[in-house]
């Protein structure tokens, strides 16, 4: 493993993709020449002031940026231990942060002529926040959904569709996640003229893992002059849950090489890592290549891929982003992992102590707050990534809970 | 070229072929699918059943190029416990009877490195197997498996597809042996038809561009289909039609015998087709005469 220390962690990834081992364009021939326009006309855009500055306009009157950095007082005085401070990104229009990476995305569609767009979905938020920005402006949207996700996320799929969009339920394979975005990569190839992919997370083929991060990093760019404002310097430890990654790599890039700072990134322990039914890919999983890119997986002796469990579908994903796996390597972030049942536990405190219902991938993060806030110093400042309202896991929790409703 | 071409079966096969004015028929069919057993039988009978090349998949949970057809092959194969030592045992097994008839191993890149990238180049070496179609390794990922499988002796064939355009097509070519792989739709394997004309002008751009024999794949399901695409390239492939046909034995509950006859009947048709088509004679003498 390779513990070089690079002068600066935010020069990655290389020309080819990589996140030093990690990354890649391991994807179909059919794929590769899209993957490379997707990147020229990425870069472009990049060099487009004008494109930046209409992504900051739709940021701004449409999402709602920037959203607050709310200290959570009661939280930190029943914690008994550092600050803690939370990212609402649970309050951006469509309720998460992933409508911060779509407009991008659907932003770039426009400039490169797209009129259909395509995504896969898990929880379904990701597909809701695509289906929004399709709906506004004037795109036809298809979302992947695994069979199982559809059935357990009925509210969305409602949403989806009111929004316009077309939901197609995917019944390949474990019939969730993982099968949505191989049916989306498949729709791709046979749709390579008119068609867009809009991936949700910070995977995929170069430069997806890259410009998806691009995109949520607006989190870490607002928490850094937020928390300057509130308290005149930089936080001691940031916190984020981590399915794919990209709520915790938008709040953790902007602050990579300020060597102060310490990450933690939060998997899903599920049931437990020992007893297999876990979504936590570095912590319980190894090194392999899936969707496009190098990573740590989920997968059995033979290099099959397993299916991830956890009590949140927006963390159910066997894979985790290429650039948190270079950042483990190099052991920049720390990455642990909750359980359900810890996550279940965050999700109430939360709720009675702060008023605000988080999203269960969140209270995951929460989770590991509340085990490190108590043995820091009161001095000491959490930034923690409130990414996603919890109105979705209301029915969940409830039968976890035992209620009906 | 960087890399020296090894002379491979795949090699040898096609000289023959060309020497007759023959085109090749290569099959696919996913190994252990329905059962380890049943699976080798299918593969020990294709040479006779008239296969020229036979591409053997290694089932993967999430072989995200191919359509329904191949994937519930991979899923049959995986519920039977297939593994990778098993595949290359059943190669093993082919050549202890056969050590003419060319195998390709098919797959995506993860089992493979759960495998160990050495020791399976070595294992697929010994137990006589001529190429690789590594799905998810595109020539930008050449250093990962296709140069050290150059140097271990074994063909890596590439896919060339509608994408694949006159500016990439010498990227594509560059490492590229035994033969290749003409992805004749742009889509997963087995669903929509291909358009003659468009391969016909497809094959007519990679022939200004390369020597090496073109195989004509993805959406090929019936003997006439075959019979077009055959006459455009230099051989053709067909996977989603035979592996259907074993899941419709077996779905029927015919038994697995039933379906070990389904697919080579099937593989016959093909076979008849496609060797049908003669190559035409000025093509013939110009490719014709060259090294034993």
């Amino acid at each position: 493993m390779n513990r070089q220390t690079p002068n600066t962690f935010t020069s990655q990834p290389d020309e080819r993709g990589r996140f030093g081992a990690y990354g890649g364009r391991f994807v179909a021939e059919t794929l590769m020449p899209l993957i490379l326009e997707l990147e020229q006309a990425y870069r472009e855009a990049q060099a487009d002031p004008a494109f930046q500055q209409e992504l900051d306009d739709f940021l701004k009157h449409y999402v709602g940026r920037p959203s607050p950095l709310y200290f959570a007082e009661r939280l930190t005085e029943h914690l008994g231990g550092a600050k803690i401070y939370f990212k609402r990104d649970e309050l951006n229009h469509t309720g998460a942060h992933k409508i911060n990476n779509v407009l991008g995305q659907i932003l770039l569609a426009r400039r490169m002529g797209k009129k259909r767009i395509i995504a896969e979905t898990g929880a379904g938020q990701h597909g809701v926040a695509t289906a929004t920005a399709c709906a506004r402006f004037g795109l036809e949207c298809v979302v992947y959904m695994g069979e199982v996700d559809v059935e357990r996320q009925q509210p969305n799929v409602f949403r989806m569709k009111l929004l316009g969009a077309e939901v197609i339920p995917v019944s390949s394979g474990s019939r969730t996640l993982k099968d949505a975005l191989n049916e989306a990569l498949r729709d791709w190839v046979a749709n390579v003229e008119d068609t867009f992919y809009c991936i949700g997370t910070v995977a995929g083929p170069h430069p997806y893992p890259e410009m998806v991060r691009d995109f949520q990093a607006v989190i870490g760019r607002e928490a850094k002059r937020q928390i300057m404002e509130a308290e005149g310097r930089l936080p001691d430890a940031l916190v984020a849950a981590i399915g794919g990654g990209s709520n915790a790599m938008g709040l953790f890039h902007p602050f990579l090489d300020d060597e102060e700072v310490a990450m933690y990134g939060v998997e899903a322990a599920g049931r437990g890592l020992d007893t297999g039914e876990h979504a936590a890919s570095i912590t319980g999983g190894r090194p392999g290549v899936l969707h496009g890119n190098r990573t740590y997986l989920l997968m059995d002796e033979e290099g099959q891929i397993t299916e991830a469990h956890s009590i949140s579908a927006g963390l159910d994903y066997p894979g985790i982003g290429p650039e948190h796996a270079w950042l483990n390597d190099i052991g920049r972030v720390n990455y642990v992992a909750a359980t359900d049942e810890e996550a279940l536990e965050a999700f109430q405190l939360c709720s009675r102590l702060e008023g605000i219902i988080p999203a269960l991938e969140p209270s995951h993060a929460l989770a590991q707050v509340m085990k490190m806030a108590p043995g820091m110093s009161s001095e000491q400042i959490i930034i923690m990534n409130m990414c996603g309202r919890g109105d979705k896991d209301i029915f969940t929790v409830a039968r976890h809970l035992g209620v009906e409703l | 070229m960087t890399a020296q071409a090894p002379h491979t079966r795949i090699d040898a096969t096609f000289q023959h072929l060309r020497e007759q004015g023959r085109k090749a028929l290569v099959a696919f069919i996913t190994a252990g699918d329905p059962s380890l057993e049943t699976s080798q039988a299918i593969l020990n009978g294709l040479p006779q059943a008239g296969a020229d090349i036979i591409e053997l998949g290694m089932p993967f949970t999430d072989p995200m190029a191919d359509g329904p057809a191949i994937q519930l092959a991979s899923q049959r194969a995986l519920a039977a416990g297939q593994t990778m030592q098993k595949t290359l045992d059943m190669v093993r097994r082919f050549r202890e009877r056969d050590d003419k008839t060319p195998i390709v191993l098919m797959g995506y890149y993860n089992p493979v490195i759960a495998y160990g990238n050495e020791r399976f180049l070595r294992d697929a070496v010994q137990a006589g197997v001529d190429g690789l179609i590594i799905v998810d390794l595109p020539p930008e990922e050449d250093d990962e498996l296709c140069l050290p499988a150059l140097e271990a002796g074994l063909n890596f064939i590439r896919l060339a597809t509608p994408t694949t355009d006159d500016a990439r097509l010498p990227k594509v070519l560059k490492n590229a042996t035994g033969f290749l792989y003409y992805v004749s739709i742009t889509g997963v394997t087995g669903t929509r038809a291909p358009q003659e004309a468009q391969v016909a002008a497809s094959v007519a751009r990679i022939r200004r561009q390369t020597d090496i024999p073109v195989c004509i794949g993805f959406g090929v399901k019936t003997p006439e289909q075959a019979a077009r695409m055959a006459a455009l390239g230099d051989g053709v492939v067909v996977g989603s039609a035979l592996v259907s046909s074993i899941a419709q034995a077996v779905e029927e509950g015919r038994g697995h015998d039933a379906a070990i006859s389904a697919v080579h009947a099937l593989t016959g048709a093909l076979a008849e087709s496609v060797h049908a088509v003669r190559t035409r004679a000025d093509a013939a003498t110009t490719q014709a005469g060259t090294q034993e």
